[in-house]
């Protein structure tokens, strides 16, 4: 429970340094680069090697490639959407996540699994 | 283009979208953890990249866009999807440079300590990042100048 906690209050913090940096940098495209900030992963990067060792730290990072391919495919599409089509932010955000997911584990399931 | 900091952004976000945003991120960190847990670190890895924070910070770009557009009384949907659109092609370009810190994690770990992996791969994320999209930027912009030339001596 103890290390859930500290989980919590780390992520929640490096997430948070990033997306204010990400609100005061300009220009928006620039300030976008924060939008795929490495937040989860310095935050648990330490806490993982800590509890389980450098190895497991390690095939998490082989598989966070994949994941980062995925959020690449996941923001284009976003970004297609928002620009070309002009649907609402929140509706193809939120949606798209289902693109994050079927790339992650679609390319996961070929390449690592 | 120059890059510069906007401070009085800062006052626009109010303190439950702070809140939010802390919230989402600390719970997406304690779902990495326990998804790790039960399925092993290949899946648990692949949530270190999960887009967690990024509908809500999406969604705050379009509102303080269509609220600064608002006030010059404009409608400001277009421009605040827009500008959403824009902080997403920034994120495409971020995924890269999270591609470069992933490697690096993967390669560096059995060979430097792991403070000196964080630094190295924080620096390889944000060189990749800021090096793509600087050469974006410029490509862009060329093509933007051969356009325009090409407008004018029509």
């Amino acid at each position: 429970m103890k290390e859930l906690f500290i989980r919590f209050v780390v992520g929640g913090t490096v997430v948070s340094f990033f997306a204010v940096l990400g609100d005061v940098l300009k220009p928006k495209s620039f300030a976008g680069l924060l939008g795929a900030a490495p937040s989860v992963a310095l935050a648990t990067l330490s806490l993982t090697v800590l509890k389980d060792g450098k190895a497991y730290a390690q095939t998490e990072a082989r598989s966070m490639i994949v994941g980062a391919i995925a959020f690449f495919i996941y923001s284009l599409c976003v970004s297609r959407l928002l620009v070309r089509h002009n649907l609402p932010t929140l509706a193809v955000t939120a949606s798209s996540i289902l693109i994050w997911m079927a790339a992650a584990f679609g390319l996961w399931y070929a390449a690592l699994r | 283009m120059k890059i510069s900091l906007n401070l009085s952004a800062l006052g626009k976000t109010k303190w439950y979208e702070y809140a939010l945003r802390f919230t989402f991120g600390g719970a997406i960190t304690v779902a990495a953890g326990l998804i790790a847990n039960k399925w092993g670190p290949g899946v648990g890895g692949l949530f270190l990249a999960f887009p967690a924070i990024f509908p809500s910070s999406a969604t705050l770009v379009e509102k303080h866009e269509k609220q600064k557009k608002q006030q010059h009384g404009l409608d400001g949907t277009i421009r605040g999807r827009e500008a959403a659109g824009l902080d997403a092609a920034g994120a495409a370009i971020g995924s890269i440079g999270l591609v470069a810190l992933a490697v690096a994690v993967w390669r560096l770990m059995p060979l430097l300590s792991t403070w000196l992996v964080i630094i190295c791969a924080t620096l390889a994320w944000l060189m990749t990042s800021v090096v793509i999209w600087h050469l974006r930027k410029t490509r862009c912009g060329l093509r933007g100048r051969r356009k325009r030339h090409r407008i004018e001596n029509r």
